[in-house]
């Protein structure tokens, strides 16, 4: 089914998306957060008609379009990057993959793109009330936009509601709803958009410091702080919750993703929960790279039981487990899952080939036989498998998984206790003289970009090599295209990103440097 | 409502979504035309600056019926994404590149400290209007004029040249309709100006604009149309075998009247808002040119898909073309994509709303100076 496979131009390929998307989404998690959060200091404008929270809101909007602007500039090619570079991939479940992209573009996009030019150029066009209609519109906008590209990509993670059809050699939907609440778009969906939230309010908090400490605006950045410590908090704690329940959506769906999150080799009843580790630099297994023990650790037992199955002593399986099967659990070796995978793909070129040469008795009998639940359930399941020509294929690249994951929950838990003190120092009116924890607020901003774009290496990263699991490697995915043209394409993003993201941050902290117009100068 | 129609009754009910989609697509090209006329119409920086803020109240729109565009095509038509885009790979990537600075360059061009100077970004608008619309005017002439593709029974794409897509300029009719839609986005652009720029220096350069834009778009369209309907198509029998039959689309203008007289609507309302705003110094004719734009390019991509015609044929393997009942999604996913078009006139109700309460005023040198305006 597949010509030899150019892995230079797989790596290629998946280096240019890899770029696109981390780049993509060092804007998007602000936009979300710092959407919602202009619109309710908007809207305690419109309520208390103090205008000092209209020039709060104004300040944030201009950095809000700053960020907006290449945060579209970068999401344009993400969209046409799965027909440039992953053409296979397109087809093969285009059938349902295209549907939430298109309903992205009709109702969210449009909705986002239409009132955002009355809430930047509207201020004397329309009504108050309008206007931050159009500010919330807008916001919410974002964040349905969010929505329909988080459930295409948990659909990847996780395929569902959808049937695969030997005639056209696609994926085809069945059903919709499947498609929209699947568990793990719920949650992709909910812990995405919140973690955009606490970024959003960090990112509030931390400017708002750098005002109180260079004693400018002081108003304006206690206004400011005060909701942001509040929405924040809220978000921060949500966040926690929501990243609990996808990741027990890893354990199930996922389980290699789950075992790389922990760096779990060998699997066990009462598995411990690693709170902190290091690996080791030595391979344990000369024949793969990525099985390395744990030079220190510090484990909690039994927690990672509990957290993915809600059972203190359940079996947690490991990497090995995965790979080389636990009869005892009842998981089956990733030989014979390559095994079922190579039938699956041998039956359909015989069906191909059957009709291809007109022997249409042969090919409606193959086609029942593919078609059967039976095998549906023990081959056609395993499809993706049959790619692969070595187990050690299968295994994520565990470090860098492991601490992406880690580095995003230590930093989620440290993300709720800042937000606790920025709280606290607001209510008893402490904050102005809280010096340290103001110039930590500042150097908090980088660590929530951190958190944001580890917790996507975790998503991405985890699920390889699968583009949809267990259905197709990223490998068979990938567009027919000498790997010299990506690499060209790929420098050529690179270059305008990195410029463009230069100038974004020059434009970013000028304008902060001017501050917002509130009345009274400084103070 | 929508599951009872056949297949090809939902297919056909996208072709004309998505046709809508690009018929917009052009007219709301007069963000890209406006910018490259940046320089011939705005002579002084506060007239430049009045026609950035004029554009840059739109430019989103533009580009989220791209956007859009793409994301319904996907969803139609996956077999058209996958063979065109990872196909003609280079024509897609100029395209994209030039939606890239694009996006930017209206919220940075007039910011403090924007690290690639003003002048950067303008040079960045004129890039993105000249190269956004020859290039997708030209790749849409593929529709007419084939590409190099085949697919292996697994439906995929191998496509036979290096220059992955670039080759399409080698056929002068793709580069005419190419640079029919580049003329007629400047024409429009003009139009625009007309329309919502309070100047009279402004009015009188976009008219002149009209004229010196409207004898080139008029020479390479009709020659693109004349030798549209003189030449051979690609004709799809009812057992989906392709074959090449001439005249074909001459032959799907007359076996399909509608799309005839839609044509001629097309053409009568560009040109009538043209004439009315030389003649009779009129700022509405964008109204007409606009809409006439909508239905021309509307009866082009009906004249490429409908009839029994393949919409993206393939001039290395015939039999690999593609037609909106091969290339199209399932009966399942094409009905449920159909419930969620009903919302489309609300959106288009709402984008009409918010025009309006833009548009009421001008845009003039006042708004420009007012100290918190945000002004691009």
């Amino acid at each position: 089914m597949l010509d030899a496979i150019d892995f230079t131009l797989v790596n290629w390929s998946r280096a240019q998306f890899a770029l696109t998307a981390m780049y993509h989404w060092i804007f998007v998690p602000l936009t979300l957060g710092l959407g919602i959060l202009i619109a309710i200091m908007e809207t305690l404008y419109v309520k208390t008609g103090n205008e000092d929270w209209k020039k709060v809101t104004k300040f944030w909007m201009v950095l809000f379009g700053i960020n907006f602007a290449i945060g579209v500039a970068t999401g344009i090619i993400l969209e046409f990057e799965f027909g440039t570079n992953w053409s296979n991939y397109s087809w093969f479940v285009g059938d349902i993959f295209g549907a939430p992209l298109a309903i992205e573009g009709i109702f969210a996009f449009f909705m986002e793109s239409t009132f955002i030019a009355i809430m930047f150029f509207g201020w004397k066009k329309v009504s108050k009330k309008t206007h931050l209609a159009a500010t919330w519109l807008t916001a919410i906008g974002a964040n349905l936009s969010a929505l329909w590209i988080l459930v295409a990509n948990a659909w990847m993670q996780y395929p569902v509601g959808m049937q695969f059809n030997p005639d056209t050699a696609r994926n085809e939907m069945v059903s919709f709803w499947d498609v929209l609440f699947s568990k793990v778009a719920v949650f992709k969906f909910l812990h995405t958009t919140s973690s955009g939230f606490v970024l959003a309010a960090i990112f509030i908090i931390g400017i708002s410091a750098w005002f109180i400490l260079k004693g400018r605006h002081l108003a304006f950045a206690r206004k400011s702080i005060a909701v942001a410590a509040i929405f924040g908090f809220v978000a921060s704690i949500y966040v926690a919750f929501t990243g609990d329940s996808s990741a027990r959506g890893v354990a199930h769906e996922q389980p290699m993703k789950f075992a790389s999150f922990e760096g779990l080799y060998n699997g066990s009843e009462g598995a411990g929960l690693i709170a902190l580790g290091f690996m080791s630099t030595t391979n344990t297994d000369p024949s793969n790279e990525n099985l390395m023990d744990m030079n220190m650790k510090i484990e909690i037992p039994n927690i990672l039981s509990y957290l993915a199955y809600l059972n203190w002593n359940a079996f947690v399986p490991g990497v090995n487990d995965l790979v080389y099967g636990n009869a005892k659990y009842g998981i089956m070796s990733s030989e014979e899952k390559m095994k079922r995978g190579r039938v699956a793909i041998a039956k359909l070129r015989e069906f191909k080939d059957a009709k291809k040469s007109g022997n249409t008795e042969l090919a409606s009998q193959l086609k029942t036989e593919f078609m059967s639940p039976d095998f549906q359930k023990n081959y056609f399941k395993y499809f993706g498998y049959g790619y692969i020509s070595d187990p050690n294929f299968l295994i994520p690249n565990v470090p860098l998984t492991f601490y992406s994951f880690h580095t995003m929950v230590i930093l989620g838990f440290y993300f709720i206790l800042f937000f606790f003190l920025a709280f606290l120092f607001v209510i008893r009116g402490k904050l102005v003289k809280k010096k340290g924890f103001l110039r930590l607020a500042i150097w908090t901003i980088p660590l929530a970009y951190i958190a944001q774009q580890a917790g996507w290496i975790v998503a991405e990263v985890g699920r390889q090599p699968w583009v949809i699991q267990d259905l197709m490697p990223t490998m068979a995915a990938v567009t027919k295209i000498s790997s010299s043209t990506v690499q060209v394409t790929f420098w050529m993003f690179f270059v305008i990103f990195t410029l463009l993201l230069i100038a974004e941050l020059k434009i970013m902290f000028r304008q902060i440097k001017i501050g917002p117009k509130m009345d009274g100068g400084n103070k | 409502m929508f599951g009872s129609l056949s297949h090809l009754a939902l297919q056909e009910y996208w072709w004309v979504l998505v046709s809508l989609l690009g018929s917009l697509f052009v007219f709301l090209t007069f963000v890209q035309g406006g910018q490259t006329l940046l320089y011939t119409v705005g002579k002084t920086e506060t007239e430049r600056t009045m026609l950035v803020n004029s554009l840059g109240r739109k430019w989103e729109l533009t580009f989220t019926t791209l956007v859009t565009f793409g994301g319904a095509f996907f969803a139609s038509f996956p077999l058209f994404y996958s063979t065109s885009f990872g196909g003609a790979y280079w024509v897609w990537a100029l395209i994209l590149f030039s939606f890239i600075i694009q996006a930017v360059s209206y919220e940075y061009r007039s910011k403090p400290a924007n690290f690639l100077g003003a002048k950067t970004y303008e040079i960045f608008l004129i890039l993105n209007g000249a190269l956004g619309t020859i290039l997708i005017g030209t790749a849409v002439g593929t529709f007419f004029n084939g590409a190099m593709f085949s697919l292996n029974d697994m439906n995929q794409v191998n496509w036979a040249t290096s220059t992955r897509g670039l080759e399409a300029v080698l056929t002068f009719h793709n580069v005419a309709l190419g640079l029919s839609v580049f003329f007629l986005s400047r024409v429009l652009g003009a139009l625009y100006f007309m329309n919502s720029v309070d100047s009279q220096a402004i009015f009188d350069r976009s008219k002149k604009q009209i004229i010196y834009n409207t004898i080139p778009f008029l020479v390479f369209f009709l020659y693109f149309l004349i030798r549209l309907v003189t030449k051979q198509g690609f004709a799809v029998d009812a057992n989906g075998v392709v074959s090449m039959e001439g005249f074909k689309y001459l032959h799907n203008l007359i076996q399909m009247p509608l799309v005839l007289i839609i044509l001629l609507l097309g053409v009568i309302g560009v040109l009538y808002g043209i004439f009315i705003s030389i003649f009779k110094n009129s700022g509405k004719g964008i109204w007409f040119s606009g809409s006439g734009t909508v239905f021309a390019v509307l009866a082009l991509f009906f004249l490429a898909g409908f009839n029994g015609t393949a919409f993206y044929p393939s001039i290395y393997d015939l039999q690999s073309s593609l037609t909106i009942q091969n290339a199209s999604s399932s009966h399942f996913t094409l009905t449920a994509m159909s419930y969620v078009s009903l919302g489309v006139p609300f959106v288009l109700a709402y984008i009409w709303w918010v025009w309006k309460v833009m548009n009421t005023k001008k845009i003039d040198e006042a708004e420009m100076l007012e100290e918190d305006s945000h002004a691009y």
